[in-house]
């Protein structure tokens, strides 16, 4: 599939998106299963941002990862790597059968992302509220040097805006004009295990409604919002984003965690969990990829 | 008690930091100043005045200056980080590790007000252990330079080396130990005085008043030889092992804890390559306070007189 990046909005191929995003769902439970490892809740609420960045907004080239003229992306809600590396792998970085080695020893694909074995990786993360200020860091070096065809972008998600570096570099980048500084937040609601409360599985959100548009406009933030889960609406703001206005830019996008399968929607405790077989096929089954039926050795149904 | 050939006292090692990275930047413009709202006093404004577009003002806010930092070395650009090492190493040490370190970029980490020379700050600011802390990560390298001379050097080997590495500054003159020709070589070693008695394994500024207790020691008829570290990781452990077969007799000083720090680094590499017995000279497990350098130094047994008794008793009780 070839929706081809940076492309005006209204050809975009919606269609082509959403597959993408459901890929990166379909990707995201196969490697988790397999590994008997990794995050769940995060990934799938995370698959139409990554599928727009890589197949939309960014200007990279998977045949050529360090291409310097090419937009930088940081993954700063590290945890969330499985997401990356199935946006990636359709993008044509990697063979899509080496997701499969997710999370395993002398892997490319780090539980959590490490630039220095991934080609394609912009920064290593997985300390959270740290992605940001490295991306700040691009964004201040490329315009620092006149290297104004360098964008960058960075995932933060809404629990690691509890992290005081966040805020750090939430102050520091108005400061600096970085306009071609876009950050997005995968606001989803539900940080690991969160704060106790009356909210579903007793659990309160990470943040109240509307508190992260109010700080981050506080902070100077020229702030966007947007439905994380409409591939045509993030197509829009992300092209949007990168009209700069003097302003670095924050999208608060808007998701359900453990979108696209309805028995991990909405609940804290899969941010990370092993998945049962009976719930992989079910999983797989939603997302259009049913498993094929097992068969004992005379071809019957198994028992 | 007088000394024999009691030392100058040098240029604050600060100015240099200064002085030193506005001269390295007018040659190449990928080196940046990131100062942590500390420039008038570890003299990034020295910098600034140089360079006052390549100098960064990234504000009371530490963590998000080593990650900025670390962006912007990706992009092929060398920042020096401008800030005391109480907030260049402890504070921002998960920065380090994940952003710096590990992915190896090429961030210079060049605090001054090291060891127990702050300004009369107390615990906050005295860091006595950045040198076990730094050299514990992965590939990063720790250099601190004797005086004004070799700090010069130092910064400028810093400049031209490609990688993570921490170099110790200090805010206060210390005194002079080196000629305007002396040479910094990168993982070595240098014996700074011959003696056959005991050998002094010392680092920093810590080493010329080492080599100062060693003259006194001298009065007394010990020869003691000092050897100066200044690259603290990577160890030159074949100079090190050449002091344990000089002498037998190994006695580490430094401005440090002797838990991890230099003391902690030579046992270390002794009891690999030649099993020898190391005596450590340092700060024990104690807490540190303000108080004027010199008070400090008799205080923590650092002065040259303090550090010539504690190696006489060593070598009493031996």
């Amino acid at each position: 599939m070839n929706v081809g990046a940076a492309s005006p909005a209204a050809t975009v191929d919606l269609d082509a998106l959403r597959e993408v995003a459901r890929r990166i769902r379909v990707e995201v439970i196969r490697a988790v299963n397999h590994a008997r490892a990794g995050h769940i809740g995060g990934p799938l609420s995370e698959a139409e941002i990554l599928a727009v960045l890589y197949f939309h907004a960014l200007r990279v080239r998977p045949d050529d990862p360090d291409w310097p003229d090419r937009d930088r992306f940081i993954l700063s809600k590290g945890h969330s790597s499985i997401g990356l590396y199935a946006a990636m792998a359709l993008r044509g970085y990697f063979p899509v059968e080496e997701l499969l080695t997710f999370d395993a020893a002398h892997s490319r694909l780090q539980g959590h992302p490490d630039m220095t074995r991934l080609p394609g990786l912009d920064m290593s993360t997985g300390s959270l509220g740290m992605g940001i200020s490295a991306a700040m860091g691009i964004a201040l070096g490329a315009r620092l040097t006149g290297r104004d065809e360098i964008r960058s972008f960075v995932l933060l998600g809404d629990g690691e805006c509890q992290e005081g570096e966040v805020w750090e570099a939430a102050m520091a980048a108005p400061r600096y004009r970085l306009d071609n500084l876009i950050a997005i937040v995968d606001h989803n609601r539900i940080q690991q295990y969160g704060w106790p409360g009356d909210g579903p599985d007793g659990r309160i959100p990470p943040q109240e409604p509307g508190e992260l548009v109010a700080k981050w406009r506080a902070f100077g933030w020229r702030v966007l919002e947007v439905d994380g889960h409409d591939v045509g609406a993030l197509v829009r703001v992300l092209d949007e984003a990168v009209e700069g206005d003097g302003r670095p830019v924050v999208v608060i996008a808007n998701t359900i965690k453990g979108k696209g399968v309805s028995f991990m929607e909405g609940h804290w405790f899969w941010h990370t969990r092993a998945i049962k077989p009976e719930e992989y096929a079910a999983a797989m089954a939603e997302l259009g990829e049913p498993l094929p039926a097992a068969t004992d050795a005379d071809g019957g149904p198994a028992r | 008690m007088t000394l024999a050939t009691p030392l100058p006292i040098g240029r604050p090692m600060r100015e240099i930091f200064g002085e030193t990275v506005a001269e390295l930047a007018a040659e190449d413009s990928r080196i940046y100043m990131l100062d942590g709202d500390v420039g008038s006093s570890t003299r990034a404004d020295i910098f600034e005045k140089a360079h006052p577009d390549r100098y960064l003002q990234m504000g009371i806010a530490e963590q998000n200056m080593l990650g900025v930092a670390a962006g912007m070395a990706t992009l092929g650009l060398i920042p020096f980080i401008s800030t005391f090492v109480s907030f260049a190493v402890v504070r921002p040490l998960d920065q380090i590790r994940v952003l710096i370190a590990q992915p190896r970029l090429n961030v210079k980490i060049t605090p001054g007000y090291s060891g127990m020379f702050t300004g009369q700050t107390g615990m906050s600011h005295i860091v006595v252990d950045d040198l076990a802390i730094m050299r514990s990560l992965p590939n990063m390298v720790c250099v601190a330079p004797a005086d004004d001379v070799e700090a010069d050097l130092a910064l400028r080997w810093a400049a031209a080396y490609d990688g993570p590495c921490y170099v110790r500054l200090v805010r206060d003159p210390t005194a002079r130990l080196f000629d305007d020709d002396h040479r910094f070589e990168f993982g070595k070693a240098s014996w700074v005085r011959d003696g056959g008695d005991v050998s002094l394994v010392s680092t920093g500024a810590q080493t010329p008043r080492t080599l100062e207790a060693a003259e006194l020691l001298a009065a007394d008829g010990i020869d003691a030889g000092v050897l100066h570290v200044a690259t603290v990781k990577p160890l030159d452990i074949e100079a090190l092992v050449g002091a344990a077969e000089r002498t037998d007799n190994v006695i580490t000083v430094e401005e440090h804890t002797v838990l991890g720090g230099l003391g902690g680094a030579v046992a270390e590499v002794l009891s690999e390559h030649r099993p020898t017995r190391v005596h450590r000279i340092g700060l024990r497990d104690v807490d540190v306070q303000s108080g004027p350098n010199d008070a400090l130094l008799d205080i923590y047994g650092l002065s040259p007189a303090r550090v010539a008794e504690q190696v006489r008793a060593i070598l009493q009780a031996s």
